[in-house]
């Protein structure tokens, strides 16, 4: 019996001795919803792309090219990766979700913003084609639809957000799954079952600009963005609730710091020589600094208050990033050196994984475990749909002359 | 209600000057016909004139405050007083503190549960927004953690300790070239051991040297002095790096044996390359072969004519499959008939065909047993009786197992030089100066060519004293010139009752000049030689 045992510690100290020796690079990613950063969705789900006239989706583009490179690219982009997909179904008998090709966020500015003032006359316009010529939207009031809405405020369409809680969600698109960037929790613009992604980053540029990575992270902290919004609030506290502001006050002074407003042209190598960027909100909660992150491998630092960050049920964000809400930004420093360090080299292994960097991105063409991938995964993880998708004969939800009146005119 | 309508349009109003380029927005058409809004212009109106009265900007913050009847929020909140100069004059506390609740939320969202409100917040400022000393401390250890993993996982796997075999001998120039050496090899971030091997024996100098390294030393020495010549002086090497391979055999070291000689330059990438080896590897050394005459030497690549001059480098020779298929020697034929036999010798010092410091070993070739021990070594023992051992290569049968490291050869990774002192050559024990100085020089006396003028007070009084010191001195000069300056100022002392004050410049110069008469007499007796150090100060 004593030597049974001794040979049980033995082998358990062998055992142990062995594999403290190399700590490992990357850890596997597992969030809510299980390990499903890596999954196939083919063959777990057929969409089905309605054919709307190009004056929805081509022409827009044609018009302005710039739509292809901006942060909203992402509903082009999925488009073009819905066409030659295999999970794209030909027979709408069988598809399980329906894909409208609308590009609601191509209007653009001289500089380059969109205006979201006509997208809810070109969404309802769209919805009355679909629903006049094919049977489908008739048949769930569009719960088995999906829209990718990936403006400021997802489908409330509007830049300013108590503009955009004043509208809230597009009522007709209230059954239906939005695909968008917004998140935010107890918001109007986000619904219960909505999909948030990241927001378009180019991925080429982002490879352009890789350091080796023996390069050692020197810098604590890293910012480069406005802090006061001159144009629009000049005294501070709108923009971004205050929070970028307080962060400028309270750390200009300090070295770790490494925050200015600056626009220089070693942004994406100086990620990379950081251990965290801050991610504060803007005018909305969300923005590419996010991916841009992830991908150089620099610790996010999320300012932004009950904010729902990308596929939130397949990645989980609290071990990734770190959450500072933005009342305690003045405590900035105290928090973010009282992380043990365990913790940070645990982040960044996570960090290191190639499928967390994928998920971001939006390559052209698509690879497996990217964004698109990704999204499809969401979609999948909702089917089967339950019986209250199926409306029942006579019944109805949506109220098609719901809205301001404004949007009711014809597009 | 008057007052959501009034806090609406004034909103309205607001959001018409975001992002200036919305002309469309159909909430505006309404707007303008209320007389809400006709009531919001004269306010508007009112404002501006206030304003270019007071002379800048007037916030109207003062309304909401005036008529907002929810004054909440009671923190510590405060803003940077050049963000609130209106509110300066209207309130004395400080505003635009408040999270002031826009009722227009209430309208909208049934779930306004949530605790994050739309509209204006303030700016949270610290009372003291610098950096804490502890907190830059602890980010400090964060970045040192993190780069320290960082190196972990990019550099070398379990690197193997450093065995370093180092033969040198007490001369002038074994400080300048040890100390190279000793900093190449403390930057070194591996495990290392420094077998430092010295000729004529163990010195203190050489110990002191070596322990300012900080570095795992071990100091042996050989009783043999070492010779002058540099072909008696490769012999003699070779034979300390013997004596120091076979420490490694005895003390059973375990590591990559590597020589550094202590006139060569390591780069860094070299001690990261021979983590590589697996049992006998070379480097390719750059021959640094000084010219000692710079004509001659220039003439003589003249006279090989249009060929190009051979490339300087030893060491392994790959072909296009990076396989060894032979070794670069040094051309020593342009230098056959000029190379230095003696250290003295003003000629090019040769490079042995293949030098050492291009080999590294795995110390455990060296060991008596060991396992995994490849067949085609020799045994260390053998190479004891033999006269001139060459090169490492002797310790293998078979010359083809050697490894090409550093990109097969074509990255030289460590230079090769001999520059050497005279043989004769002085220099201060330790390099540290010791009163008294055999031979020191007034810089005032000597005919330097740039020495400052001389200052005109000093000079009236000395050479005052010149004139009556030189009447007494031609009786006794040389050896007796101290005594003989005593007894002249006596004299002067008697002779001279009146000038009081002169004696008392005498007293003051006397111990000046009386130095200044012993350097100068000595100065004249001695002849003057190179090796002479200078003093510091002359008075």
């Amino acid at each position: 019996m004593k030597t049974f045992f001794m040979w049980v510690t033995a082998i358990a100290l062998l055992l142990a001795f062995a594999s403290a020796d190399n700590t490992p690079k990357i850890e596997r990613i597992s969030g809510s919803a299980g390990d499903v950063l890596e999954d196939d969705p083919v063959g777990k789900l057929k969409v089905y792309v309605y054919e709307l006239p190009s004056k929805y989706n081509k022409k827009l583009l044609l018009k302005d090219p710039r739509c292809l490179t901006h942060m909203f690219a992402a509903e082009i982009f999925m488009h073009r990766f819905l066409l030659s997909s295999p999970v794209r179904t030909l027979n709408p008998e069988e598809a399980d979700w329906f894909y409208t090709p609308i590009y609601p966020t191509c209007d653009l500015t001289p500089t380059g913003l969109p205006l979201p003032f006509k997208s809810p006359r070109m969404m309802r316009s769209a919805i009355q084609l679909i629903s006049s010529n094919w049977p489908y939207w008739n048949r769930t009031e569009g719960a088995d639809h999906f829209f990718v809405v990936p403006h400021d405020f997802g489908a409330c369409f509007h830049y300013q957000e108590e503009k955009a809680i004043e509208r809230g969600i597009l009522p007709l698109l209230q059954r239906a799954t939005l695909v968008q960037t917004f998140g935010q929790r107890n918001h109007v613009c986000l619904n219960e079952g909505s999909i948030t992604i990241p927001p378009y980053a180019p991925p080429q540029k982002m490879q352009a600009h890789q350091i080796p990575p023996d390069t050692p992270r020197s810098i604590f902290v890293y910012f480069r963005g406005l802090f006061y919004d001159v144009n629009n609030d000049p005294e501070g506290g709108y923009y971004a609730r205050g929070a970028r502001a307080a962060v400028w006050e309270n750390f200009k002074n300090n070295p770790l710091f490494d925050i200015s407003t600056d626009h220089p042209t070693t942004y994406y190598e100086d990620m990379q020589r950081a251990i965290f960027c801050l991610c504060p909100l803007g005018w909305a909660p969300w923005s590419p600094r996010l991916v841009e992150a992830v991908v150089f491998g620099c610790i996010p630092v999320i300012i932004a208050d009950d904010i729902v960050l990308p596929f939130a049920d397949a990645i989980p964000w609290e071990e990734i990033g770190v959450f500072v809400a933005e009342e305690d930004v003045p405590k900035l420093d105290t928090i973010l050196t009282s992380i043990p360090p365990e913790v940070i080299l645990r982040k960044q292994r996570l960090l290191a994984n190639p499928s967390m960097k994928r998920a971001m991105l939006f390559p052209q063409p698509a690879q497996p475990g990217d964004a698109f991938h990704q999204i499809l995964n969401g979609l999948a993880r909702k089917l089967p749909h339950d019986k209250s998708t199926y409306l029942k004969p006579g019944g109805k939800f949506l109220n098609w002359t719901s809205g301001p009146v404004g949007d009711l005119k014809p597009w | 209600m008057k007052l959501s309508a009034l806090q609406q349009s004034y909103l309205s109003r607001r959001s018409n000057s975001f992002r200036g380029s919305a002309p469309l927005d159909s909430s505006s058409d309404s707007a303008i016909k209320s007389p809400a809004a006709i009531f919001w212009l004269v306010l508007h109106g009112l404002c501006c004139l206030i304003s270019l009265v007071l002379g800048f900007r007037f916030s109207r913050l003062v309304f909401f405050l005036i008529f907002s009847t929810s004054t909440t929020s009671t923190t510590n909140l405060y803003t940077a007083p050049f963000r609130n100069l209106a509110s300066d004059i209207t309130t004395p506390f400080v505003s635009s503190s408040t999270p002031v609740e826009i009722p227009v939320l209430n309208r909208t969202t049934p779930n306004s549960n949530s605790r994050v409100v739309v509209g204006r917040h303030g700016i949270r400022i610290r009372p003291w927004p610098h950096p804490n000393p502890t907190e830059v401390m602890k980010a400090h250890k964060i970045i040192e953690r993190v780069q320290r993993e960082q190196r972990a996982h990019v550099g070398v796997k379990n690197p193997r300790t450093l065995i370093v075999v180092t033969p040198t001998y007490v001369r002038t120039f074994q400080t300048l070239h040890l100390t190279g050496v000793m900093h190449s090899l403390m930057l070194v971030p591996y495990d290392l051991v420094w077998i430092v091997v010295e000729a004529g024996g163990v010195t203190n100098e050489t110990a002191s040297l070596i322990a300012k390294s900080k570095l795992r030393t071990i100091h042996v020495g050989v009783d043999q002095k070492m010779p002058a010549s540099w072909g008696g002086r490769h012999q003699l090497e070779a034979k300390m790096r013997l004596r120091a391979l076979r420490i490694v055999r005895e003390e059973k070291l375990d590591g990559i044996v590597m020589f550094a000689d202590d006139s060569n330059m390591h780069s860094m990438e070299l001690f990261d390359e021979i983590q590589n080896v697996k049992w006998f590897g070379a480097v390719s050394v750059g021959i640094l072969a000084l010219a000692g005459n710079q004509d001659e030497s220039s003439s003589v690549i003249m006279e090989e004519g249009g060929e190009n001059t051979a490339m300087p480098v030893q060491g392994p020779a790959c072909n296009s499959s990076n396989n060894l298929v032979g070794w670069h020697t040094f051309n020593s034929l342009p230098y056959a008939r000029k190379s230095a036999t003696y250290i003295d010798d003003r000629a090019t010092v040769l490079p042995r065909k293949l030098e050492w410091a291009g080999f590294v070993l795995n110390s455990r070739l060296l060991w008596k047993e060991a396992k995994d021990k490849p067949e085609w070594v020799n045994d260390l023992d053998l190479l004891d009786g033999l006269e001139d051992i060459e090169s490492p290569l002797s310790l293998l049968k078979d010359q083809s197992m050697v490894e090409p490291l550093g990109n097969c050869g074509r990255q030289v990774l460590v230079w090769w030089l001999r520059v050497e002192a005279r043989s004769d050559s002085k220099f201060p024990p330790g390099w540290i100066i010791d009163p008294p100085l055999e031979i020191t020089v007034p810089s005032k006396r000597t005919p330097w060519p740039d020495a400052p003028p001389e200052l005109p007070s000093n000079e009236k009084v000395l050479v005052g004293i010149q004139e009556h010191t030189v009447k007494h001195t031609p009786k006794n000069r040389s050896s007796r010139s101290k005594r003989s300056s005593r007894t002249a100022l006596r004299c002067q002392e008697f002779n001279l009752e009146a000038d009081i004050l002169r004696g008392i410049y005498l007293v003051v110069e006397e111990s000046t000049e009386r130095k200044q008469r012993m350097e100068t007499d000595q100065f004249l007796s001695r002849p003057t030689t190179l090796s002479q150090s200078r003093p510091f100060s002359a008075h």
